[in-house]
């Protein structure tokens, strides 16, 4: 295969198609690259998409960024990277590039005739993966392989170097390897990875079964040893050699510390920002503070959470978020988080989660309440005692269900995404594969579903102390699936997209210990984060830290055969906290801010609680939501500021604000889901 | 490889237009796409890009009825006309469009109008001579 230049490449491979999942031939590579184009110029369009032919891409154009996005959306794992327009009239290239780096964390390249630097500047800050001005040559487009490779490669890298403290014994499928024998790449090819989370069994995973790469899980008490690190150290002091030192955890590597640390760093920047919501729903951004929210319904044995946090959120977004989440009144690492506020916590009775193809698993939270496992594998700041008043508290809060509702779509998969497009953690892509992710409370049990389509949802990598806290992103094929637990657990919006509404309800309670049959794929489950755009700009990439938005999508008309509780998120949006935007939402997010506003929170439990006992049926019909994506806001309180957007397309863009909140929502990313009874 | 006198002819038209400065490189990349698969391509796209360009031109020209001028909205017309412009390698009339843009900065109502006028000036000037070229290159491919 010749690497040396994109052109090298060009084989007599025919374009269409020629690359898929699963037939990666090295020789032919680039040929085949799946690309997606976006300009709303036919002229630059049609001359874009004969070059990219010409290149023997396979090319797939569209003038509309919401067409762009829903293509995407439907179709996870369908393509390897995008070019965008910045100029569009539906909706500005940065904000479908954040989209796309969140919730598909595909490489995306901007382009615009103009070249004014801060242009290209806000191009780098989204996390573009690189900035063409037009008019566009051809000699610019054969290289732009060099993108996915980079990721790819990047993605695998931070896996191997966090290395797993846990799961020494999980290697890379040497079909890992194979596929693309580019010196550049370790052989990691998005579709190699599909193609392993489409040949894997979606059955319960152990963690140490399925994961290729042996990863480094940030565990709630890890985080909190971090975070306690970095605040013994002070923040602008906070070097990872000596938070490393300060930590003293074996096994785990000054490379690991440092990644994290980046992570947490974006994290506080966001929060210290303020994030302004931008009222297009179409891009769920919440602007309210940042929302670090760790809020993800745990998928049973879904380490939806972490994966949706993990995926993108930088490390340092996490651990603000998880700062945030715990130390909700001071939003900023090393709080204790009083999760006593865990009211905020609540459960909710999510509807049943359904994953697309495959298998779907209906996990239901219990609702007895019981802890929130949530809490584990969340880093959080809290001492482990205080996780233990946590989960004392929990247990009011009643079981969580997430209901993940996906669509007929067949790209099932748990999407979890961090805003980060490069993403330390995996994040996990919808795959057909039907995988069921148990969420591994801390108690160790990470399971991932391969449904997580290729992309793993957790980006994160997560150390794994020994405790096994933090989920292991099990999903199959896509070792990536790592939970970050701990970082991201925070952001654990997942959306589920998918096809059926599906819920899973899982008990963040006390479910530790308990392993769920989870075989359940998640299909389209991804948590969404979308970064909130506000002044800080954080990187696309990293993004996350700040805004995460918890895409719900719920698939219309779900019906919760299951145990629906009225989704989660239509109970968990709710804009808590001052400052909260509720107006940026629709009336079902007002709806839910109404429901949430409530100051105390106990009132907010209770009304979340309430609705969950009303039911489904509502909620679903007036959300019209593909998937849930529970939220679990940590502290409804002065400063948390949680506020649910209900996306326009009918997801429900969780802007967890507060950090208490973040750190709660971290937390939640550990529940567990419990298995419903299949709606269908 | 000129085999007959209108390739010849073909060839001089072409290369005039580019030492006039009607277009420019971008041009010559549409052509180097061109290829049996699309023999037309380069027509083809021209074609297209004079059919949007209508539209994007009749918006700025209706932005500039309006009082006072939206300079904003007017440059960011402009934008996407001189994008597309310059996709198809239309040098003067990309120039032109940098004049318009500089005058919308300067928020200047009279030097818009009046650069408007050179812009859609220098676009049906090419486009003449690009239908005339375009034609000429089927009767001496026909001829071949």
């Amino acid at each position: 295969m010749n690497l040396g230049s994109g052109q090298g490449s060009m084989s007599t491979a025919s374009s269409s198609g020629a690359w898929k999942a699963g037939d990666v031939v090295p020789d032919q590579f680039p040929a085949g690259l799946r690309v997606l184009v976006v300009d709303d110029d036919p002229t630059c369009l049609m001359i874009l998409e004969k070059m990219l032919r010409t290149c023997l891409y396979e090319v797939t154009k569209c003038n509309r960024a919401e067409t762009a996005l829903s293509l995407l959306r439907g179709n996870k794992s369908g393509f390897d990277i995008v070019i965008s327009d910045v100029h569009m009239p539906d909706m500005d290239g940065f904000k479908l590039l954040e989209h796309i780096g969140l919730e598909m964390d595909l490489p995306v390249i901007m382009m615009s005739a103009d070249d004014g630097k801060h242009v290209v500047m806000k191009g780098v800050t989204h996390g573009a993966c690189d900035y063409l001005i037009k008019p566009v040559r051809i000699e610019a487009l054969k290289n732009i392989w060099q993108h996915v490779v980079r990721k790819r490669k990047n993605e695998w890298k931070d896996l191997e170097q966090s290395g797993s403290v846990e799961d020494g014994d999980r290697q890379q499928k040497p079909s890992e390897d194979v596929d693309y024998s580019s010196s550049a790449n370790e052989g990691n090819w998005k579709n190699s990875k599909r193609r392993k989370d489409e040949e894997d069994d979606a059955e319960e995973r152990d963690d140490t079964s399925t994961l290729k790469k042996p990863r480094v899980v940030w565990s709630v008490e890890l985080h909190q040893q971090f975070v306690a690190a970095v605040n013994q150290l002070g923040i602008d002091k906070a070097v990872p050699k000596k938070i490393l030192e300060l930590m003293n955890v074996p096994g785990l590597t000054r490379e690991n510390v440092a990644s994290h640390l980046q992570k947490y760093r974006l994290y506080l920047r966001r929060l210290s920002g303020v994030s302004q919501h931008q009222n297009g729903l179409n891009n769920s951004f919440m602007g309210p503070q940042e929302a670090t929210f760790g809020s993800i319904s745990s998928l049973n044995g879904l380490d939806l959470q972490t994966l949706a946090v993990a995926g993108q959120l930088p490390a340092q977004s996490l651990a603000t978020l998880q700062a945030a989440g715990l130390g909700r009144s001071t939003g900023k690492s090393g709080l204790p988080m009083p999760l006593v506020d865990q009211r905020n916590l609540f459960s909710f009775e999510a509807p049943k989660f359904r994953y697309g193809e495959g298998q779907q698993q209906q996990q239901q939270l219990s609702n007895s309440s019981k802890q929130m496992n949530l809490l584990h594998g969340i880093p959080t700041t809290m001492e482990p005692k205080q996780l233990a008043t946590l989960r004392h508290s929990a247990q009011s809060f009643g079981s969580i269900n997430m209901q993940v509702n996906a669509h007929g779509n067949d790209s099932s998969s748990l999407l979890m995404q961090m805003a980060q497009p490069h993403s330390r953690a995996q994040i996990l892509n919808e795959t057909t594969g039907n995988h069921v992710s148990r969420i591994a409370s801390s108690m160790g049990q990470p399971v991932l579903s391969n449904g997580i389509a290729g992309g793993l949802l957790t980006r994160n990598v997560i150390v794994e102390n020994g405790r096994g806290a933090g989920f292991n992103p099990v999903s199959q094929g896509p070792s990536v699936v790592e939970f970050p637990m701990n970082h991201t657990a925070e952001f654990a919006s997942s959306e589920i997209k998918g096809s059926r509404g599906f819920v899973p309800s899982y008990d963040i309670f006390n479910e530790l210990h308990q392993p769920k049959s989870q075989d359940w794929e998640l299909q389209n489950v991804g948590l969404t984060f979308n970064a909130s755009q506000h002044a800080n700009s954080i990187p696309g990439n990293l993004g996350v830290s700040q805004s995460v938005l918890v895409h719900q999508v719920f698939s219309s008309g779900q019906k919760s055969g299951q145990n629906m509780n009225t989704p989660v998120v239509s109970k968990a949006m709710f804009s808590v906290g001052a400052g909260s935007e509720h107006g940026n939402t629709h009336n079902i997010s007002q709806h839910l801010n109404t429901l949430v506003d409530s100051s105390s929170r106990e009132d907010l439990m209770s009304a979340l609680l309430k609705q969950q006992q009303e039911g489904i049926g509502p909620v679903e019909g007036e959300f019209d939501f593909d998937g849930l994506i529970l939220l679990i806001p940590a502290g409804i309180g002065d400063e948390d500021s949680t506020s649910c957007l209900l996306h326009e397309t009918g997801s429900l863009d969780f802007h967890l604000a507060s950090s208490s909140c973040c750190e709660k929502l971290f937390l939640l990313s550990q529940f567990e889901v419990k298995k419903t009874a299949p709606d269908d | 490889m000129e085999r007959n006198p209108l390739q010849r002819q073909v060839a001089y038209m072409r290369r005039s237009l580019f030492d006039q400065g009607y277009l420019d490189e971008q041009f010559v990349q549409l052509e180097d796409l061109q290829d049996d698969a699309n023999p037309n391509f380069v027509e083809e796209i021209v074609t297209l890009f004079y059919t949007d360009s209508a539209r994007l031109i009749h918006n700025i020209e209706q932005a500039l009825e309006s009082r006072p001028l939206d300079f904003i909205r007017l440059d960011d017309y402009m934008h996407q006309f001189k994008g597309s412009s310059s996709s198809i390698g239309a040098k003067k009339v990309k120039n032109e469009c940098t004049q318009f843009r500089e005058h919308c900065s300067a928020r200047s109502a009279e030097g818009c109008v009046r650069t408007f006028q050179q812009v859609k000036q220098e676009h049906t000037i090419l486009r003449r001579k690009l239908e005339t070229y375009f034609q000429l290159a089927r009767q001496a491919g026909l001829a071949n």
